[in-house]
Order: C-alpha cells, then structure tokens, then sequence
C-alpha cells in the first residue's frame, strides 16, 4: 500500500476503490463475525467461491466475507447486493443454489429462506427483515459492505475523508467544537459528554498526552464493541486519529481484550495498513499532523475497564483502580494528560465530522442524542447486535426489533447495563433507553447489553448470577466491594435454597447501600444495582422465595421438584437412559418414576422427554 | 493556601494537602486503617469516606487521598456517612474475627454484633506492608496477588523472596500485627511470606543481631562505617562510647 501524499492522493484512491465495486454486478457478502464463524462461515465462503468459479462468474460475482452484520441469531448469514436478498442459517452445500439466487435475483432455497417468527410469512430482502426495518443504522450501516481487512472498502463509503477535512479545513478547536455541538456522550457506560471530556485533557498541561481507545468490553452478553473493531477496526482508528488532532495528542493506544483475537488482528492489519498508507503516523496527509496507535492487550478482567484500572495495565501494574481525582484528563497514562473512549465513542466522530453535529443530533432523546448500538440477547425471537435512536423505547426494542416472546412465553424484564445496571420490569417498557430515564427506573444505560427475560427466569437467580460475576472480577482493593458483594451473594444463596427472611432484604439493603455509597470504583458502586433494583420491582417473587419458600420460575434447584406425569409418559425411557444419577425407574412402555431423594435436580429427563410428560415445578 | 469548609468550620491548609490532614488540623476525628502519614494515600479501606460537595454535587469520598480544592464543602458525620462506616466495620471483623484491633475499631464505630460468619483471616488487606516494603525501603518483595476475596500479600510466586532483607518495616506498620518475624538460631523467619534469611554474628560478641542482607544493603546505600555495622547493638554501643571516652580524655 503505498503512502499518500496529500488529501488529491486519498481521492484519487477513492475513486479507483469505487471504480472497483462498480465493476462486480453482484457481491455476496458472507457475514464473518464470530457467531457465523462458529457456525461455519468460512466453509460457507469457500464453498461460494468455488461455486462462482464453477460456474464461470468470477468477472462479475464478488464473495466478500465481513464483520458481523448483526443478526447472530441467523447464522452464518449471507447478503447478496444490489437488492440484498437474505440468506439465513447457510451451508456449504446450499452454495450453487444461492450464488444462482444471487445473480437471478430469485428464488431463494427454502432451506436458507428468512421466514417471519410470528406469520411465517418469507422474506427475501434483508431491509424487509423487522429486525432491520426498526433499526437506524449509522455505525453499522456498512458493516455487511466492508471487509475489514481492505483498506478499500473503507474508502468506497467515505473512509478517512473525516480525517481528511479535519486536518485540513479545521483547526483543532473547531473539531472541539463540532463534537461538543453533536452532544455525543461517552458509550462506555457513564455518559459523560465527550467533548467536555476532550476539552479538559487538551487544556490540560503537558508535553505529552494521550489518548486510549478502551475495548475491554467486559459485560457479560456485549459484544457492541467487539463487532465494530473486528468488522470496521479503521473506523476507529480514524476517530482516534481525529481525537488526537483536537485534543493534541501524538500517541494512541487502544486497549483490547486478548479474548477478542479477532479484533486484535483486525484492528493490528489495519494499524498497519493506515500507517503505510500514512493515515498514521508523521506528518499525515502532509499536513504537518503527526500520530500513531499501539494496542496493548488486556488480560480479560472487567475491572481493566475502568479508566485508572486500565491506565495501571497498560503501565504495567496490577489492573487496580485508584481514586480520582487525578483524572485521566489531569494525570492519566505514565503521568501525563490522558483521554479514555470506548470504541463506540470512537466510531461516531468520523460520522460527525463528516456529516456534521446537526446531523448527529437530529435524533435521540432530550439530552442523549444519536444512535447507541445494544446486545440484544435472552428470551426474544430475534437475537443480534441492533443500532436504535437513543431514546427508543424498550417496548419498540423488546417487540418490534426483537419481534417479541419466544413462543408461548411472556416478557417479564429486560436488564440493561449488565452487572452495573438493572432490571426493568415489562410494566416500564415505555421507558425511553436513554441516560436519565433508565437511571430514574433504578437502572443505567450501561455499554449497550440488553438482557431479555421471561417466564421462566427467576430474578433471584439473575441477581445471584451478577453478584457471582461481580465477586470474582471484584479486585479486592477496597473493602465494601472485595466484602460486601460475596454477603450479598451469601444472603441471596439463603433466600434461593428457601432459608432466607425479611431480615435479608434489609440486611442486603444495608449491604447495597454501603457496598454502593463507599466503594472505590465505579464497579463497587454499581454493583448492588442489579440486586436492589430487583428487590424494587420484584419483591413479590423475594417473598415466594422467603414466605412460600416457592420458585416462580421453577429454577432454584433447591425450591424445585422433578416427577413424571403417569398419564403422558410412554414408558420409553429415553429420560431414564439421559438421568446421569439413575434415579428415574420404570418397566418398558410403563409410566416411569424420578426417586426424589437421588434427583440432583440436573433437567436432563426434561430436556430428553418427548411427550412433555415431566413436570418441573 | 486553600480554604475549605468542613462541618461547618473553615480551615486553612497547604496547597496539595488532603481533606483528612485538613479535617486533623480542625480536630475532627475520621477513622482511617490504611492510612499512614509517611506512606502514599491508597484509598481502600474506606473507613475515612466523606461527603465533598463542590458545584452543588455532592460524592462520597476517601479523605485520606483527596486533595484540597477551593471552595470545598465537605461533611465527615452524616447518617449515610455513619452506616457506610459501620457496615464497612462490621465486613472487616468478619474478615478478620480474631483481630483485637479491628474489633476495637469496629466497636468504636458502632457495630454490636456482626452477622457473617468469619473469614479467620489475619491479614485486613490495607496495603500498609507492601508500601512500605516499595516505598521506604526500595524493595518490591511483597505485593498483591489474586483478587477479590482470594486477594493476599505475598512475595512473588509466594516462594522465598529473592530482594527481602528482613527488615521487619513490614511489621512495624501492620494494624493486625499478622507479620511475625521470628530469629531462630542463625536464621530471621518471615513465616507468612515463606521467606528465610542469613544472619550476620556480631564480630565482636558472635551474637546474631541482623540479616546479612540488610547490612549490606546499609554498607552501600549509607555512610555509617562498616566497623559499626557489623557489630551487634550492644556490642556498636560499646564501641562507639570507647571512641566518646577516648575522645573526651
Ligand atoms: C468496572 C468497570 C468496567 C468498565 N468497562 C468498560 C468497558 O469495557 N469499556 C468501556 O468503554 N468502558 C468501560 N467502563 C467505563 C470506563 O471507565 C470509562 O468511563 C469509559 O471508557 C469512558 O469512555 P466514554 O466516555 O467514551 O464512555 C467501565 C467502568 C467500570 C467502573
Ligand atoms: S470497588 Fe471493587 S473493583 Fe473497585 S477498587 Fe474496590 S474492590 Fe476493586
Ligand atoms: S499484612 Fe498487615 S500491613 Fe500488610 S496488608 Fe495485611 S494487615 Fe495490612
Ligand atoms: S484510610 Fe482512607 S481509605 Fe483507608
């Protein structure tokens, strides 16, 4: 990749990436991400290639492999343009058959066909697709047009042209002032607005500052910013680079977690390939602007997250928080001036820049503005990475993108923030997903996980399945966390094996308060969010746990009984033959029987019975 | 200097100096644990947490590694102030059971009777030793490993430390005086961080009075002569008034 003198140079290079896409007639986008790799798309890719070789169309069909598109739940999922015909659940052998559709426009084998949960209705198209429809898709509205690893897709939809008018029509405080106009706020969890944020460390004093790109994303069920450093890594580089140029930074560093390879590499080619390109690096553009990017990867704890936990790492230390102040901003990376985004901050300042802050905050919601990315995980129809208006409600999120229950079943909350926020029963649903109306539910934004539950999740369980997460990421630097949460998982565990008493709500009330009012960090002092805010709006399933010592979704082992009903089994012993205790009797073809002194309570009968004929209660 | 306001009564402290040395100027007693005057602020007890509000926000925070602004209001008693403290107190003896300090400290606190069954650990994790050991003697031989509940001071791979050299500055500051340092013979033990030491004999008296790491640590790092170091307290004593009465005859 050669270097590119000037802003003459990137337009030109444009111009030959565009000539390029224009010359294929059809491009097959096969989605790469990590949930269509486990499921086999790169076998799905090859066997396409092969398929377009076989039939002699190499001149004019492209098999691009991408970045995740978003709809997990479909893997691997494959996208023929122009139209966009959507290709769901692909398989090598089922390749032909869609390179055919492909260049036809039509039919799509029943096999890889998209049928709508609720109407079984087909859909070819992927913008007829709810899951799309609903969503306003800003920083993932290329993510199935762009192989992260060439550079040139990036330029096909404006890449670097952002970079490119800031360094040569803006000065640095103009750049200031147009993401300060946008109300951008930080998507890392807090929302602080991100150009205060850049205004405080450039005025800061220091020969040196930095500024850090933190992907340590480690909220159990995201994966926001894994998807857009693995399907678009320039996007990020370039806001890092436009960061730089405003705040007067030189040095870069975006901390990535090591359990994102993929993202490390793909974000490393494209370093690489920016700095050849001189995108990176002295005097970039021959503008006289010089920066540059290192990654360091973490070791995968949450609380590397945290701004001074982070700083520690890439330092060398133990990822501990201390207390600020000092900020980042004041004293951060080896003492000097320092400014932390998350990934997805980062990739919404080229889009600023580009289109400008009226533009970026014509949608949203009072004083949170844009788009957010979101995780869309749990008991709905449709799972995926989804990218909504800030201050949608959870209504629209939960039924119209996420189509709704899965069959038979009721919503009954969605938990957003992850172990930081809280549950938000169905009754809320209207609830606008922004800063200050979650907060006001007892809940927070958070990075972007949204968790669905239904009937058949039980809240104490949730609450004890973060306070478990929380225990074993706490540092245990400070007491209220390192002591308080293991009680509080201690009290929770009483109240879920049907020992526990009103005296436990207010003991983990008290705990909560403290655990969140004197801890440390921000992990301390949103740890009790999950369980006090649950004690909020689900105290009736607390006291069938404490009075009725009940589980209202059967899911405490220890409040729960297996049987077999007599008058639906079959006596075929498929449950008998997957107990691993043998404690399930019966004679062939006759009504069998779970010994419920030797049931450990495992499920596994349930999941092997046909004919619904264990009862789990 | 900076001027704060701190229940109700202004004070005047040094640029740079935290809330808790300035509540101390006033008078006002705030409990601290991993607090040491000579040793950096480090935040993680959280016995010390106060209220500072500034603009009109109001945050909860350890006053021993605040620093002063201007314009400061800060309160160190209030009712949320108090539960923070107790509960806070009452994890720590839960913690440690068998610690008479922390018992004591968690009584004056207002914790009557503590509902958790105890940790029996002996070490309460205030970080007192490990500065120490890094920031007054040079020598990083303990540290924090694990986290969360499994955190622990330890050396490196909690095998015999290779820097160590018996200083005994670590159990000098210990609240819980969980470090035990034991001479045995020709050897200084530090059971808890498994590590042995060589002690010199006295060139006088052959009595053995210091590890040998330590006194050649001194040997480099000081003037002190090394006819001195090398001889037991009592024996250096003795030397040294021979040299006062020579020189006073
Ligand atoms: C325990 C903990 C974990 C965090 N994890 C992350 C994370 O994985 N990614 C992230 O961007 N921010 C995380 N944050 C928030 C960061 O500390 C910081 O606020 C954020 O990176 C700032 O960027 P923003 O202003 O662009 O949101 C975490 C905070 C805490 C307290
Ligand atoms: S709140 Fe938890 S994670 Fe943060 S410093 Fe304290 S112990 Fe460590
Ligand atoms: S050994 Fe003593 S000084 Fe060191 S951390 Fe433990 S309690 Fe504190
Ligand atoms: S004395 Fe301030 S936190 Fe321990």
């Amino acid at each position: 990749m050669s270097r590119l003198a000037g802003v003459t140079d990137l337009d030109a290079r444009r111009k030959q990436a565009l000539e390029a896409h224009e010359a294929a007639a059809t491009v097959i986008a096969v989605c790469d991400g990590p949930g269509c790799n486990a499921a086999g798309s790169a076998k799905v890719a090859a066997a396409l290639r092969r398929a377009v070789a076989d039939a002699g169309l190499e001149g004019s069909v492209q098999i691009k492999t991408t970045g995740c598109h978003g709809f997990c739940q479909c893997a691997p999922v494959v996208v023929a343009y122009g139209d966009g015909l959507f290709f769901r659940g692909a398989t090598p052998d089922q390749a032909p058959a869609i390179v055919e559709a492909a260049v036809n426009g039509q039919p799509i084998p029943e096999s890889v066909l998209y049928r709508h949960p609720a109407t079984n209705e087909p859909i070819a198209l992927e913008r007829d697709i709810p899951f799309y429809a609903h969503q306003e898709r800003r920083l993932l509205k290329h993510a199935s047009h762009i192989d992260p690893l060439q550079v040139a897709d990036y330029l096909a939809v404006d890449g670097y042209a952002a970079l490119a008018r800031a360094l040569t029509e803006m000065t640095p405080e103009a750049v200031l002032e147009e993401v300060k106009q946008s109300a951008l706020r930080g998507r890392g969890g807090a929302g602080f607005p991100t150009g205060m944020k850049w205004e405080l460390c450039r005025r800061a004093e220091g020969d040196q500052k930095y500024v850090i790109c933190n992907a340590d994303e480690g909220d159990p069920g995201a994966f926001m910013d894994r998807a857009l450093l693995e399907g678009n890594p320039h996007s990020v580089i370039e806001g890092m680079a436009i960061g730089g140029y405003a705040i007067g930074a030189s040095r870069g560093i975006m901390y990535i977690r090591a359990e994102y390879p993929l993202a490390v590499r793909n974000a490393a080619l494209a370093i690489e390939v920016a700095r050849e390109m001189g995108l990176l690096g002295e005097d970039i553009l021959g503008t006289g602007f010089s920066f540059d990017l290192d990654i360091v990867t973490g070791a995968g704890a949450f609380v590397c997250g945290e701004e001074t936990a982070l700083i520690a790492s890439i330092e060398g230390f133990a990822g501990e928080p201390r207390p600020r102040p000092p900020f980042p901003a004041q004293r951060g990376l080896f003492g000097k001036p320092t400014n932390i985004n998350n990934v997805e901050t980062w990739a919404n300042i080229p889009l600023i820049i580009r289109h400008g802050a009226a533009w970026f905050s014509e949608i949203g919601y009072e004083r949170s503005r844009g788009t957010k990315i979101f995780s869309l995980v749990g008991e709905v129809q449709n799972t995926g990475l989804v990218e909504v208006p800030v201050g949608m409600t959870l209504n629209e999120i939960v039924f119209e993108v996420g189509g709704g229950p899965k069959p038979g079943r009721t919503i009954k909350a969605v938990q957003t923030g992850g172990p930081s926020g809280g549950c938000i029963p169905a009754s809320l649903f209207d609830v606008r997903v922004d800063y200050e109306s979650l907060a006001q539910v007892g809940s927070i934004m958070g990075s972007g996980g949204l968790i669905v539950m239904d009937d058949r999740t039980c809240i104490v369980d949730v609450a004890r399945y973060y306070l478990r997460f929380l225990k074993s990421e706490s540092c245990g630097k400070c007491t209220p966390c390192r002591e308080g949460v293991p009680r509080m998982l201690e009290v929770l565990d009483r109240i879920a094996s049907g020992e526990g008493s009103d005296a436990d709500i207010d003991l983990l009330g008290q705990l909560g308060r403290t655990v969140k009012g004197a801890s440390l960090c921000g992990l301390g002092q949103t740890a009790a969010n999950p369980v006090l805010s649950s004690i909020r709006h689900f105290r009736h399933e607390f006291d069938a746990h404490i009075h009725e010592k009940r589980c209202p979704a059967a899911v405490c082992t220890a409040l729960i009984t297996f049987h077999i009903d007599a008058e639906k089994c079959t006596g075929c012993t498929a449950c008998a033959r997957a107990c691993p205790q043998q404690c399930i009797t019966g004679e062939r073809k006759q009504p069998h029987v779970i010994d419920p002194e030797r049931c450990i309570k495992c499920g596994a009968c349930l999941d092997a019975c046909r004919f619904d004929a264990v009862v789990k209660e | 200097m900076i001027r704060i306001e701190i229940d109700g009564n202004a004070v005047e402290v040094a640029e740079g100096s935290t809330v808790l040395e300035a509540a101390r100027k006033l008078g006002i007693d705030i409990p601290t644990l991993c607090h040491h005057a000579g040793l950096t602020p480090y935040g993680a007890c959280r016995l010390c947490v106060v209220e500072v509000e500034q603009r009109g926000r109001k945050r909860i925070e350890s006053s021993c590694t605040r620093p002063v602004e201007p314009d400061m209001v800060v309160r160190t008693d209030t009712d949320d102030l108090r539960e923070y403290r107790r509960t806070t107190a009452e994890l720590l003896v839960a913690q440690c059971p068998d610690s008479k300090p922390i018992r004591e400290l968690a009584e004056r606190l207002g914790v009557q009777n503590v509902r958790f069954e105890g940790r029996g650990m002996e070490c309460i994790l205030c970080g007192l030793c490990t500065r120490a050991c890094q920031q007054k003697i040079g020598t990083p031989a303990i540290s924090f490993i694990h986290r969360g509940v499994d955190r622990k001071v330890a050396t490196p791979f909690e095998i015999q430390s290779d820097v160590c050299i018996g200083c005994g500055a670590c159990a000098r500051v210990c609240p819980t005086g969980c470090i035990a340092i034991e001479d045995m013979g020709n050897k200084r033990v530090l059971r808890v961080f498994n590590t042995e030491l060589e002690l010199q004999a006295c060139s006088e008296c052959g009595a053995y009075f210091a590890p040998q790491r330590m006194i050649d640590r001194l040997k480099t790092e000081t003037e002190v002569t090394e006819g001195l170091l090398t001889r037991c307290p009592a024996c250096r004593r003795q030397a040294i008034g021979a040299v006062l009465r020579q020189a006073m005859r």
